[in-house]
């Protein structure tokens, strides 16, 4: 996603005032946004703690300032200075992390993001936005710029089947239709890696398969269509390449409840671990963590929602 | 520019300082006393409308109060509320409340960025150095051991941020020792000179040399080591590493003013 994020940047540049702040990361990505911006695209070195300050004071003079890096170092070693410099002051500095989740998965434990915005909304008024597709980037970028408060936007890669057809971006989109009486729902990318083996399963089977791209999700945008899904369905299963605590499926569950939202039985697969025996591609990591489609396929055949 | 600063000023202010320390029961009265005369130099003499200021040493927000009242800041009302419920004015700065306040500060090590980034955004805006709003920070001594202090230095001198002042108060006592016992830095000065800044040291209780460092314009950033005395001007306070902590009680304020008369 990050050529769709440079080019949606480029886009924004010319008409706004805009500082660009990179943790000295980019390469052979960012270059055309550099030139956009000239002087205020600032590569601010290995410092992400200084690189969030200044963002945040940059912010508090008037400029529009985004700050990127990859995103297990975008949040996690400078994340008082997102706290006490940002956030506690309201400002809307966007920061934007590539490779959320296990995106960065043979480089180690070290670059995984696994626990990115679960930590991230701890924060006030802070909002998450996980593209699911490359198409989605422009209007994610967009949607981050015009929230008022701080922002993460985190970028992955968009894995939807060949010759899918995107739907357009939505904080909550129904990427496959079935009779099933199981709703599967999906934050970021992992929702499109879903698609191929939910449309393979016999129409009376499949679930009903959604993406979330916004967090924490907003009971007021939830569509109609999946309040009346979830409340006939045997199996509500949420799946994240986030660990549980302070994930997607725990403010999901939290939002039914409170929503009044019956879910009989409420599956959630996510991010096991930063540390395993051996290390592989994302991938392999989803399959360590069980979030690859066929563990998906798995655990709704143990929950009995496949025949 | 306000009025300047004089002994008079200075030791009004002090008292202010001290029965206000004892009115709300807090500590902290030793490392506001060491910066006390360069806030009341900054904010009655060197700051002009545009100018900025911003307290890396979050733990002397009763200095940089009592400065804010005696240059005309902060009515007299507002200043008694200090560290009372409801108040504006708590422990060290505040998110919002006061438009000199740009930062709520007290986490040490994040002052200097958010300044050098102020400074920085001032080039942005002007497209040149010159008559650009000038940019204050005053850190502690002891941050220094934090490393994003040192990160925020950096991009100063890499940005050359002719309009950023640091002022170091190097009252030489942390949290739970002298800063030489616990993680020297010393000499501090060349440390500074060898990430790139222009250095002066001074007397940080001499109105005349902090007034000269203040207003001093270099070709780059100017960091101003102030050679400080942890609770200077009340003899049974100074250098002791106890006032970083201890309220005053009323007979110890009583002590205080009489060695502070006016």
């Amino acid at each position: 996603m990050r050529k769709q994020f440079c080019d949606a940047m480029v886009g924004r540049s010319a008409a706004r005032d805009m500082v660009f702040l990179t943790g000295d990361l980019g390469f052979m990505a960012l270059e055309p946004l550099a030139a956009a911006l000239g002087q205020r695209f600032v590569n601010a070195g290995v410092s992400e703690q200084n690189m969030i300050s200044v963002a945040a004071a940059l912010s508090r003079s008037g400029f529009e300032t985004w700050a990127y890096s990859i995103a297990p170092f975008c949040y996690a070693r400078p994340f008082e200075q997102i706290r006490n410099d940002v956030t506690f002051h309201g400002l809307p500095v966007k920061l934007v992390g590539n490779g959320g989740g296990y995106g960065y998965g043979v480089m180690g434990p070290t670059h995984h993001a696994i626990e990115d915005y679960g930590v991230l909304l701890t924060l006030d008024h802070l909002r998450v936005y996980c593209p699911v597709f490359d198409e989605d980037v422009p209007v994610a970028v967009e949607a981050a710029a015009a929230w008022p408060y701080a922002a993460y936007l985190r970028l992955g890669r968009g894995e939807p089947p060949q010759g899918y057809e995107v739907p357009a971006y939505a904080p909550w989109r129904q990427l496959v239709s079935g009779q099933g009486k199981t709703v599967v729902i999906a934050s970021g990318p992992l929702a499109g890696t879903y698609i191929a083996a939910l449309q393979a399963l016999p129409d009376a089977d499949r679930p009903n398969l959604w993406a979330l791209a916004e967090l924490p999700a907003d009971p007021a945008t939830m569509p109609p269509a999946l309040i009346t899904q979830l409340q006939a369905a045997d199996i509500v299963c949420v799946a994240e390449e986030h660990v549980a605590n302070g994930g997607a499926g725990m403010g999901l569950a939290t939002l039914f409840l409170r929503e009044g939202i019956a879910v009989r039985r409420f599956v959630h697969l996510h991010a096991l671990s930063h540390v395993y025996e051996t290390y592989g591609s994302q991938g392999f990591l989803r399959r360590k963590s069980r979030l690859d489609p066929q563990s998906l396929l798995g655990a709704l055949q143990h929950g009995g929602a496949l025949t | 520019m306000g009025m300047l600063v004089n002994n008079s000023v200075a030791t009004a202010a002090r008292r202010r300082l001290l029965r206000m320390h004892h009115e709300s029961g807090v500590g902290h009265i030793g490392g506001n006393l060491s910066a006390i005369d360069s806030l009341l130099v900054l904010f009655h003499e060197c700051l002009g409308s545009a100018d900025k200021f911003i307290l890396s040493k979050g733990h002397a927000a009763g200095a940089l109060y009592i400065a804010l009242w005696s240059s005309g800041r902060l009515d007299a009302a507002r200043l008694a509320s200090f560290h009372k419920d409801d108040t504006l004015l708590p422990g060290h700065p505040p998110t919002t409340g006061h438009d000199d306040i740009l930062f709520a500060t007290g986490s040490l090590g994040h002052g200097l960025s958010l300044a050098a980034g102020t400074a920085f955004a001032q080039i942005l805006r002007k497209k040149n150095h010159a008559g650009l709003p000038h940019v204050y920070c005053l850190t502690s001594d002891g941050e220094w051991q934090e490393g994003s202090t040192w990160e925020g230095l950096i991009f100063a001198c890499h940005h050359k941020l002719a309009n950023l002042t640091v002022l170091v108060d190097h009252n030489g006592l942390q949290g739970f020792g002298t800063t030489t016992e616990v993680a020297s830095m010393v000499p501090l000065g060349n440390r500074l000179r060898g990430f790139g800044a222009v250095v002066s040291e001074i007397d940080g209780h001499n109105l005349d040399a902090i007034r000269s460092a203040c207003m001093a314009r270099v070709d780059g950033v100017h960091v101003v080591i102030m050679n400080t005395v942890k609770g200077k001007g009340v003899s049974f306070m100074e250098d002791r590493m106890e006032w970083h902590y201890l309220p005053i009680d009323a007979a110890r304020l009583e002590a205080a003013l009489a060695e502070l008369e006016e």
